[in-house]
């Protein structure tokens, strides 16, 4: 059986919504009742049948309404997506990992074939059957990156390694949570994790970055962030921060529940094997308080969490101006009652 | 952290090259494909004699784009501790063996202008698919090659076939000699040095880059050979309350492995830092071979990289 895929929108109207089956596999990241930073990597490995994780890229029913928000934002500003030249080899890593995966996972919408170099593509949601060489960018619409970008769910960056560290040498960036490729491309681990307050004193990025520097091909590693935002809106970037950054002001205590979103990004991480570069891929979901609230642990634990966060960490967040309303409205859906660890609901 | 997982290879070629190698063709025993890989990159492979485990590292050396097989070579070492010896003597057409990886130390950086390739020996082996990697990518490279003699180089006919002018020999029986200094001195900007052979040749290499003024992150090395032996030891697991016995030609991971203990590991040549383990106590001094622990670290004798590091001691326990 198929997905079955919504018409909705993530701008203007906002008809963004999860069906009560999205909602039951929505990824709620906090496996207890306060937050703070830790190197929370663990092996991307497949889970249960139905989860986010069932399969390593995750394609569900947002998924074409997603695309078409993908391809709004590319038009109204191509640097969106970039690469420096010696991505290339790793481009191709990049489409070759989500094909087959997409594929695999989902072969009633998507078909590889595969005859050494000649491939052939078919995406049935989006309407698209491709033939072409594997290494040649010429038989590709697009570079390799931005193809197959434009065909999956979720923002993608691709690091090479060099001297011992990662560098944001390409990415597709289209719904980020405040941050910029045109700003970030061709910076260090280090440097792009510059601005996260509180984490840089733990000695986490240390750690992350050695680990991420043996990453092994066929060993993907994953992690959660979190962050929340007003209205379903994907682009939420500093180009367009004259778009969305007044949103926050909108927040009262009557429109809580469809407006404030919590944002998950399940971020995954795959060493590419040509290229010996790493995929980071940040693959984010959203959902309302309203919606959220339907699942009493989680109701209870997103009230504790934004009741206990540091300062620092709701401003760097951008929680500052209408996290008081929204633990407000929480809290008459907190009785108090002790949760269980994990965060599967009870 | 979590160990590779393991892939069966039946050996569908041996051929022998040179007086003291041989070359294997690896295919995957269920007929999957394998991975393509980068240039440079290395499997481990495991060779069970007896109830005798080893793990070995070997550059692949085929095209990085084929997925069909890979080949390693293996030269056979006069004081072997029964690895290269298993693998020349008892591998054969059909053998399966296993192997973890690939897993890539020794990459070529993309941002180079002109890549400068220095090989002694057997250290040809991860220059092959780096420079069919270079070579596919129409980047500016050149090979200076070290060996006795043309019958004991590896590989020597195919590479200037291949390579032609970008590939130079030295043979040591006719007294030619490696004119490092002349090839180091005069190199543009943005040029990359890599060498892979003896200690000796890559430690000469490393200092003479850095006298003449290349800036480390232009200069790539790749050591192999086995751990260093040593007296024998105890080693007791302070988590898991065992002690093991480490032989004189044992590593401290191969003991553990020896005994079904599974320890992370990727470069098994204390290049990688990922079987960095905490040292509780030791009642001798350790003997540090790793390229990872910096001074401090070890002066400390609070860390060891159990690959390739020991103690003369009778005892060590380390948080395991």
């Amino acid at each position: 059986m198929g997905l079955v895929f919504r018409n909705e929108t993530f701008r203007d109207d906002f008809t963004y919504k999860n069906s009560p089956e999205g909602v039951k596999r929505f990824p709620f990241p906090f496996p207890e009742d306060k937050y703070m930073y830790s190197v929370n990597m663990e092996p991307h490995t497949p889970g249960p049948k139905g989860s986010v994780f069932e399969h390593l890229i995750d394609i569900d029913e947002h998924y074409v309404s997603e695309m078409r928000d993908r391809a709004l934002v590319l038009q109204q500003d191509p640097k969106r997506c970039q690469a420096l030249p010696h991505m290339m080899t790793a481009q191709w890593d990049m489409l070759e990992l989500i094909m087959t995966s997409m594929a695999s996972s989902h072969p009633e919408h998507f078909t590889l074939s595969r005859n050494g170099d000649d491939w052939h593509w078919i995406n049935r949601p989006l309407g698209i059957d491709q033939k072409f060489r594997f290494g040649d960018a010429s038989t590709l619409p697009y570079e390799p990156m931005e193809y197959i970008g434009r065909q999956c769910q979720g923002d993608f960056s691709i690091q090479d390694q060099r001297d011992n560290q990662l560098w944001m040498d390409a990415g597709i960036i289209t719904s980020q949570a405040d941050w910029s490729l045109d700003f970030d491309v061709g910076m260090n681990f280090h440097e792009w994790h510059g601005p996260v307050p509180l984490a840089h004193q733990a000695g986490v990025f240390d750690r992350a970055l050695k680990f991420l520097l043996n990453l092994q091909y066929g060993q993907p590693t994953r992690r959660f962030n979190w962050t929340m935002t007003i209205n379903p809106r994907l682009d939420t970037s500093p180009e367009n921060y004259h778009k969305w950054g007044t949103d926050r002001t909108t927040v009262t205590p009557e429109n809580v529940g469809e407006k404030v979103h919590l944002r998950v990004e399940l971020q995954a991480l795959f060493r590419l094997p040509r290229s010996n570069a790493i995929l980071f891929s940040i693959r984010g979901y959203l959902i309302s308080m309203e919606q959220l609230v339907t699942v009493p642990k989680w109701a209870r634990r997103m009230h504790r969490v934004l009741k206990t966060l540091p300062p620092e960490l709701a401003d760097y967040k951008g929680l500052t101006r209408y996290r008081d309303t929204t633990i407000e409205w929480l809290s008459k859906y907190d009785d108090g009652a002790p949760t269980t660890p994990g965060w599967g609901p009870e | 952290m979590s160990i590779s997982p393991v892939r069966r290879m039946r050996v569908a070629e041996v051929e022998r090259v040179a007086s003291r190698i041989k070359r294997f063709r690896l295919v995957d025993a269920a007929g999957h494909d394998l991975p393509a890989f980068s240039g440079g990159a290395h499997v481990v492979v495991g060779m069970k004699k007896g109830d005798h485990l080893l793990r070995n590292a070997y550059s692949l050396m085929g095209a990085p784009g084929d997925t069909s097989s890979y080949q390693i070579s293996v030269l056979r070492t006069e004081d072997s501790r029964g690895g290269s010896a298993f693998m020349h003597e008892e591998v054969e057409v059909g053998s399966e063996i296993e192997i973890t990886g690939p897993v890539n130390l020794f990459p070529i950086a993309k941002m180079g202008r002109r890549h400068i390739l220095l090989a002694g020996g057997i250290g040809i082996t991860p220059f092959m698919s780096m420079m069919h990697e270079l070579s596919a990518q129409g980047a500016d490279f050149e090979l200076h090659y070290g060996v006795r003699s043309f019958e004991q180089g590896a590989y020597c006919d195919h590479l200037k076939a291949q390579y032609g002018d970008r590939v130079r020999l030295y043979q040591s029986d006719k007294g030619e000699k490696l004119p490092l200094e002349r090839i180091l001195e005069d190199q543009p900007l943005g040029s990359h040095m890599y060498v892979c052979g003896p200690k000796p040749m890559i430690d000469w290499a490393l200092n003479l880059g850095r006298t003449v003024g290349w800036p480390e992150e232009a200069l790539h090395s790749e050591r192999f050979g086995a751990p260093a032996a040593g007296t024998p030891f105890v080693i007791k697991l302070a988590r898991s309350q065992r002690e093991i016995r480490v032989g004189p030609h044992q590593s401290i991971l191969e003991a553990l492995e020896q005994n079904g203990i599974d320890a992370p590991y990727l470069c098994r040549g204390g290049a990688c830092g990922q079987c960095e383990t905490a040292v509780v106590a030791c009642d001798g001094p350790l003997q540090h071979n790793d390229h990872y622990l910096t001074d401090d670290e070890r002066r400390s004798e609070k860390k060891i990289m159990i690959c390739v590091s020991r103690t003369s001691g009778s005892s060590l326990t380390l948080d395991l």
